[in-house]
C-alpha cells in the first residue's frame, strides 16, 4: 500500500495495541494476585508468633512444632495417605479395565453403562455421602477405612475411566491386532501392549484420583468412623472450634507438598513422552 | 502344487453388508499373490479372514491343510504387516521384533540371534535400541516386516504396507519385498489398490470387486487378457468399446464399435452366438503413425483407419494422445517419445492408426 500523508499521526494505531497489551498484562497480574495473595498471607502468618491472624508479632517455627506434636492430626494425615493410595490403586484398576471394556466390546447396555459411570462425577457429594451412609447402614456394615475407600473409589474411578477412554479413542486399533497376530493372547495383548500405550492417561487418572481422595471432605464425613478420620475431617473439626495458626502451618506444608506433587507429575509426563 | 491357503465358499457379512461373497480360492505355497481392488471391495476383509481377525459368516479357511476357521489369530501360523505398521511405541526396535518370539517363549539366546538375523535381512542392523518414533517411515516399515518375518510364518499377510511411503521409496520397497519373498520362499498375500504395485511384484493377481474375485492370473494375463470389464478398466488404462456384430465370415467377424468405427476380428475371439460384446484395447497397442496412403500399408493389413489428434499430453517418456477417428470413435493412445526432434505428434494433426487383431481383447458384455 503506498504511504499517503494524512492528518492523523501514525502512532495512533500501535498505541492502541500497546494499550491493549498493557491492560491485558494488568488484568493477568490482577488475577494472579487474587489467586495467590491469600496463600501468600496464609503462609506468612504460619510464621507469626501471635495467635491472631491479623497482627504480626514476630517470626517463629512454633506452629510447625505444634503440628508435628499433634498426634491426632498426624494420625489423620496417615489415614488420608493410606485411604488415598488404596482408593487410587482400586480406581486405576477399575477405571482402566472399565474403559477397555466399553471401548473394545460391543454389548447390550453399553451406552447406559457409559452414562451411569459418568453420574458420580456430577452427582452432588452430599447426596452421594448420604446414599452411601444409608447403604452401609442397611447392609449392617460398620463405618471405617473400608467404607471410606469404597466411597472414594465411587467418585474417583470415573475420572480414570474417562481419561483412559479419551486415550483409547486415539489408539490405533491395529495395535491390539498386531499383538494378537504375533501370538499374544487377548490378556497378554492388553497388559503388554495396550496398558503401556495408555500409561500417560493412567498416570493422569491416578493423579486425579489421588488428589480427589486426598482433599475429599463431604463423602468422607458420612462414611468415616473416628478411627479412620482423614486430614480434611480433622482440620474441619479444628476450624469449627476456631482458627489457629497451626492450621496455617499445616496449610503451608500442604502447599509445598502439592507443588512438589505437580512438579513430580509433570516430570512423569515428560518421561512418558 | 499344494494349496498353502484355501478359502472354501467364504462369505462374510457385516450386518446387511456383504463384504466377501462366496469366495473359493487356493493360494499356492511360495507364491506372491496380490489381492487387487478398489477400496471397499472386500480385499482387506479377505486378508483379515486369513489372519483370523474376522470369522466367516459361511465357509471355511484352511492353512497348510488345517482348518483354521475358528482359530484365534494368535494360534494361526500367519503374520501380518499392518498398513499403519502398528509398532509398539513403548518398545525398542529389537523388542518390537522380538515380541512374537517372546510370546512363543523362544529361549533368550535363540531369540536374540533370530532378531539380529531379521534385522539384518531388512538392513536395519545397528538400530536395535531406537524407538519407533525415532525412525523414518521407511525404517518403520522395515521393522514391521522384520517383526512379522522373525516368527517364520507359513504365510505373510501384507495390508497395503507401502501406501504411507513416498513414490521413490515405495518403488525401492516393492523390489525389496519381491527379493525377500524369493529369498525366503514364504507365501506372501499382498493387498493393494495400486495396480502398478500389483503388476510389479506379484506372481499372481486376484482382481477383487464387490466381494468376489473377478479374475485370477499372472500379471501378463491380467494385463493383456482381462476377463471382465472391471478387470480391463481397473488395471492399466484401457479403451473400452461396445461392439455390435455386423457380419460374420468364415474366419472373422466384422463389428461396429461405439462411435461408428468398424473393426475386423478373428472369429475365434468372438463369443459364440453373441450379438454384442465389449472390446478392451490398451492405449499403447494403438499404433499411430504419420498420415500414409492406404497403399503404403502392408498387403492384407486390417483395422487401419485415419484419425485426428484431439489432444496431446506430454508425459515424459511417453505422449498421451486422444484420437477421434473419421467415423467418430474416440480412442486414447500412448506413443513413445523417442527423441525431441523425431516423430512428434501435435493436437490437430491427421494420423494413420492401426490395430492388431490380437491386441483386441473381447470381454463378454454383462
Amino acid at each position: 500500500m503506498p504511504a499517503t500523508p494524512t492528518a492523523s499521526p501514525r502512532w495512533r494505531f500501535p498505541s492502541g495495541i500497546r494499550l491493549l497489551d498493557l491492560s491485558l498484562t494488568g488484568w493477568t497480574a490482577l488475577v494472579m494476585v487474587f489467586l495467590y495473595l491469600p496463600i501468600v498471607v496464609l503462609v506468612a502468618y504460619s510464621f507469626n508468633s501471635s495467635r491472631l491472624n491479623i497482627v504480626w508479632e514476630s517470626f517463629t517455627f512454633a506452629w510447625y512444632q505444634h503440628v508435628w506434636e499433634n498426634g491426632p492430626l498426624l494420625r489423620a494425615a496417615q489415614n488420608s495417605l493410606v485411604i488415598a493410595c488404596v482408593s487410587t490403586v482400586i480406581s486405576v484398576l477399575l477405571g482402566t479395565s472399565g474403559a477397555w471394556l466399553l471401548h473394545r466390546y460391543r454389548f447390550r447396555g453399553a451406552r447406559s453403562l457409559q452414562t451411569l459411570v459418568a453420574v458420580p462425577m456430577v452427582m452432588p457429594e452430599i447426596l452421594m455421602g448420604i446414599s452411601l451412609l444409608i447403604l452401609f447402614a442397611t447392609a449392617g456394615r460398620g463405618l471405617g477405612f473400608a467404607t471410606v475407600i469404597i466411597g472414594h473409589v465411587t467418585f474417583s474411578f470415573p475420572f480414570v475411566l474417562v481419561a483412559v477412554q479419551a486415550r483409547l479413542k486415539g489408539l490405533d486399533p491395529a495395535m491390539e491386532e498386531a499383538a494378537l497376530d504375533l501370538g499374544a493372547t487377548p490378556l497378554q495383548a492388553f497388559t503388554l501392549v495396550i496398558v503401556p500405550c495408555l500409561r500417560p492417561a493412567i498416570v493422569a487418572g491416578a493423579l486425579m484420583a489421588f488428589t480427589l481422595s486426598w482433599d475429599e471432605l463431604i463423602v468422607t464425613f458420612f462414611t468415616t468412623s473416628a478411627a479412620s478420620a482423614t486430614l480434611p475431617i480433622r482440620v474441619f473439626g479444628m476450624a469449627k472450634v476456631g482458627l489457629n495458626p497451626m492450621l496455617n502451618a499445616l496449610s503451608a506444608i500442604f502447599i509445598v507438598a502439592t507443588a512438589g506433587f505437580v512438579v513430580f507429575s509433570n516430570y512423569l509426563k515428560k518421561l512418558s513422552r | 502344487m499344494s494349496a498353502m491357503v484355501e478359502l472354501r465358499g467364504v462369505t462374510k457379512r457385516f450386518g446387511g453388508f456383504t463384504a466377501v461373497n462366496d469366495v473359493s480360492q487356493q493360494i499356492v505355497g511360495g507364491e506372491f499373490l496380490t489381492l487387487l481392488g478398489p477400496s471397499g471391495c472386500g480385499k482387506t476383509t479377505l486378508l483379515r479372514l486369513i489372519a483370523g481377525f474376522e470369522t466367516p459368516t459361511a465357509g471355511s479357511v484352511w492353512i497348510d491343510g488345517e482348518d483354521v476357521t475358528h482359530l484365534p489369530p494368535y494360534r494361526r501360523p500367519v503374520n501380518q504387516v499392518f498398513q499403519s505398521y502398528a509398532l509398539f511405541p513403548h518398545l525398542t526396535v529389537a523388542e518390537n521384533v522380538g515380541f512374537g518370539l517372546r510370546m512363543k517363549q523362544v529361549g533368550k539366546a535363540e531369540a536374540a540371534a533370530r532378531v539380529g538375523e531379521a534385522l539384518a535381512l531388512v538392513s536395519l542392523t545397528g538400530l536395535e535400541t531406537r524407538r519407533p518414533h525415532q525412525l523414518s517411515g521407511g525404517q518403520r516399515q522395515r521393522v514391521a516386516l522384520a517383526r512379522a518375518l522373525v516368527c517364520r510364518p507359513k504365510v505373510l499377510l501384507l495390508d497395503e504396507p507401502l501406501s504411507a511411503l513416498d513414490a521413490k521409496l515405495r518403488r525401492a520397497m516393492q523390489l525389496e519385498l519381491k527379493r525377500l519373498q524369493r529369498q525366503l520362499g514364504i507365501t506372501f498375500v499382498f493387498v493393494t489398490h495400486d495396480q502398478e504395485e500389483a503388476l510389479t511384484m506379484s506372481d499372481r493377481i486376484a482382481i477383487v470387486n464387490d466381494g468376489r474375485i473377478e479374475q485370477l492370473g499372472t500379471a501378463h494375463e491380467i494385463y493383456h487378457r482381462p476377463a471382465t470389464r472391471f478387470a480391463a478398466d481397473f488395471v492399466g488404462e484401457a479403451n473400452l468399446l461396445e461392439a455390435r456384430l455386423l457380419l460374420q465370415d468364415a474366419d472373422c467377424v466384422h463389428v461396429a464399435v461405439t462411435g461408428g468405427l468398424e473393426l475386423t476380428l478373428p472369429l475365434a475371439a468372438w463369443p459364440a452366438g453373441a450379438s454384442v460384446a465389449l472390446i478392451a484395447m490398451r492405449p499403447e497397442k494403438v499404433h499411430v503413425s504419420k498420415l500414409k496412403s492406404p497403399a503404403d500399408f502392408p498387403a492384407g493389413a486390417a483395422n487401419i483407419f485415419e484419425a485426428r489428434i484431439e489432444e496431446e499430453i506430454f508425459q515424459g517418456a511417453t505422449d498421451f494422445l486422444v484420437l477421434l477417428t473419421a467415423a467418430g470413435t474416440r480412442l486414447s493412445a500412448v506413443v513413445a517419445n523417442e527423441s525431441a526432434l523425431g516423430d512428434i505428434f501435435h493436437a490437430g494433426d491427421r494420423v494413420s492408426c492401426g490395430l492388431h487383431a490380437d491386441d483386441l481383447v473381447i470381454v463378454p458384455a454383462e
